[in-house]
């Protein structure tokens, strides 16, 4: 096995913490932050060692340190039973954890000008990938965003850390009204933006593609699919993706994402089968007899 | 007391009786990371199929309670990727390699079986004649004993002597023994029970089912018990053919139910989703168990359960440990 290999380990509970309309959980879990690389994402098992709810919740890391012999800080918003029983958890309590899980971001070689977007608490995984990309002298421009200013993650970080930021809502109530979408346009002419990596739901990150794509630049996207292990067993993740040879794939987003070059991900076609992907059930592909 | 563990299945001997179940596992290297996968009994791949296949959209698994739903649709990259990438990758790892095979005809799992028969590395071969998730959900072979019958006649006509051929069973039947008695005439080595259980959920906010595929195979804890009924009704009737239990296995203790039923090996499916490293801990408390209960082969377990009221080797007392044995057990 490589240095690469996540590892599974009793994680302890070292904070909890609620920012804005998020949960936010400190992990002392060993080995994993050492592991750690900016994109990739933590397994974590719910509901205790006789659980009835049997599938993983993956969650973005925000931040990894040294301190205590490796801690993970995660951010999730209570949506169902199991980030109910994480968020009900207190310090010294004990959670079954799997990662460093997933791709990570590709990173630059040379200082280039980058734009780091994220929308709610996708936003996470922005904060790591912006400490590397600091260390190596790239200029760093956030554009942030949320329905409302609680669901704006990390915008006083941004603030201290990058050479600007931009934020947008939808009720208007932080920043600009409207989506990041919106704002995404002057940021990359602002900045002369190199790369934008974005993070957030689907529809964000197909409009990020489209704006990169008419630039001509490259977006690295973190996709949020639903996973169940995070491990690449469970094959439910699967998205539709152009790979080196040009076919569709339907691939995992645990193991060849989360991080994806978003013009590879065919957006359109998120949630099907296309009738061109590699084994697509032969009575939709066109002029074949099945 | 060293508990020993070694297992047969037809011609085929394992160190251990702990395998995975088809399609939750992965190709092997996704667990691979978490542990060696040769201190595996046997790695059982996902159902290979002649051609790839794109599976099903998603969404396509739905959490139940202590229940999995899914409807995957056996997606994976066809034989010649498997021949060409994976189970080489496995024979590597020393990973002892039961494959699975699927198809949409009879032709079809002879063709798997036949370019099989050539491959180094195989342990064995498991034909998949229930996965509900095809397109075609008619076509599921493990409903009619003749049908299921048929397929195992072809595989095994197409498989090297030597090479046990496994039937996997579900337990969406009438009559489950009819089948298994079906394919062990036909040439069935062992039987592996039981697939995922059809089912179906739907969202209470969306009023929509909750996979894409409208309808899937239901796996986990919430199965176990029709597993242990199929395995105990089929090991009463063929007690000479060989067993593998499957269905919501997540423990030790699981496990041994399943061998007490009748199974003479064990394979985890679900729990590879919930814990990647479930199968050498259920390998582990299992060792455990059956030394807390002075066992010591795991062979002299198999079918326990079927023994009459009083015959039993030893009682445990489950908060204590080892009963004393009593001097008419001791003699045994």
């Amino acid at each position: 096995m490589t240095d690469s290999s996540p590892v599974q380990v009793p994680g302890t509970v070292l904070t909890m913490r609620r920012i804005g309309t998020y949960q936010t959980m400190t992990l002392v879990a060993p080995g994993v932050a050492e592991r750690f690389r900016p994109g990739q994402f933590v397994a974590v098992a719910v509901g205790g060692e006789q659980s009835s709810m049997l599938l993983r919740r993956c969650f973005s890391v925000r931040e990894v340190k040294p301190d205590y012999g490796g801690t993970v800080e995660i951010v999730f918003a209570v949506r169902g039973k199991g980030t109910e029983w994480l968020a009900a958890l207190r310090p010294r309590d004990i959670v079954d954890v799997a990662g460093p899980l997933g791709r990570p971001f590709p990173l630059p070689r040379d200082p280039v000008n980058c734009v780091l977007l994220g929308v709610a608490h996708g936003s996470a995984a922005l904060f790591p990938l912006a400490a590397v990309l600091g260390q190596r002298d790239c200029r760093l421009h956030f554009v942030l965003g949320g329905a409302t200013s609680d669901d704006v993650l990390g915008a006083r970080g941004a603030r201290r850390t990058g050479d600007s930021v931009a934020v947008a809502t939808e009720d208007g109530s932080l920043g600009s009204a409207g989506s990041v979408g919106d704002l995404l346009p002057g940021v990359i002419e602002d900045a002369q933006a190199d790369v934008v990596y974005a993070c957030g739901p689907l529809d964000t990150l197909r409009a990020v593609t489209r704006t990169c794509t008419g630039y001509g630049i490259p977006a690295q996207v973190a996709v949020e699919e639903p996973m169940a292990c995070g491990t690449g067993v469970c094959m439910a993740c699967v998205l539709p993706v152009i790979g080196d040879d040009g076919g569709t794939h339907m691939v995992r987003t645990c193991v060849e994402g989360p991080v994806f070059r978003g013009e590879r991900v065919r957006w359109d076609d998120v949630g099907t089968i296309p009738f061109d992907a590699l084994g697509a059930p032969r009575a939709l592909r066109l002029g074949e007899r099945s | 007391m060293s508990v020993d563990l070694r297992t047969r299945i037809g011609a085929a001997s394992l160190p251990n009786p702990i395998m995975t179940a088809a399609g939750c596992a992965g190709i092997g290297r996704e667990l691979g990371r978490f542990f060696d996968v040769a201190k595996l009994g046997a790695f059982v791949t996902p159902s290979i199929t002649p051609e790839a296949r794109a599976g099903r959209p998603a969404p396509r698994l739905a959490e139940t309670p202590s229940g999995v739903l899914n409807s995957t649709g056996l997606q994976g990259p066809g034989i010649d990727a498997f021949l060409a990438r994976d189970l080489p990758w496995l024979d590597e790892q020393q990973a002892r390699t039961i494959v699975s095979i699927a198809g949409n005809s009879v032709e079809e799992y002879a063709e798997v079986a036949g370019r099989l028969a050539t491959a180094p590395g195989v342990t064995a071969v498991e034909i998949n004649t229930a996965c509900p998730n095809v397109e075609d959900r008619g076509l599921m072979f493990a409903a009619h004993p003749t049908a299921a019958a048929e397929v195992v006649r072809a595989v095994r006509a197409h498989t090297r002597r030597g090479v046990p051929v496994l039937a996997k069973l579900s337990a969406d039947v009438t009559d489950v023994v009819g089948v298994a008695m079906a394919c062990a005439d036909a040439g069935a080595d062992a039987l592996s029970m039981i697939n995922t259980l059809h089912g179906m959920a739907v969202d209470t906010s969306t009023f929509r089912p909750r996979l894409a595929g409208i309808t899937g195979g239901l796996s986990g804890p919430a199965i176990r018990p029709v597993a242990v009924r199929c395995v105990y009704q089929v090991h009463a009737a063929l007690p000479e053919v060989p067993i593998i239990g499957i269905g919501g296995v997540r423990t030790g203790l699981d496990a041994l139910e399943l061998v007490l039923a009748g199974a003479s090996a064990v394979a985890v499916g679900t729990a590879n989703i919930h814990d990647p490293s479930a199968c050498v801990r259920i390998l582990r408390e299992l060792d455990a168990a059956l030394r807390e209960r002075g066992i010591s082969h795991l062979a002299d377990a198999v079918g326990l359960a079927h023994k009459p009221a009083g015959t039993l080797m030893r009682r445990i007392d489950p908060n204590v440990g080892v009963a004393e044995p009593t001097e008419q057990e001791t003699l045994q």
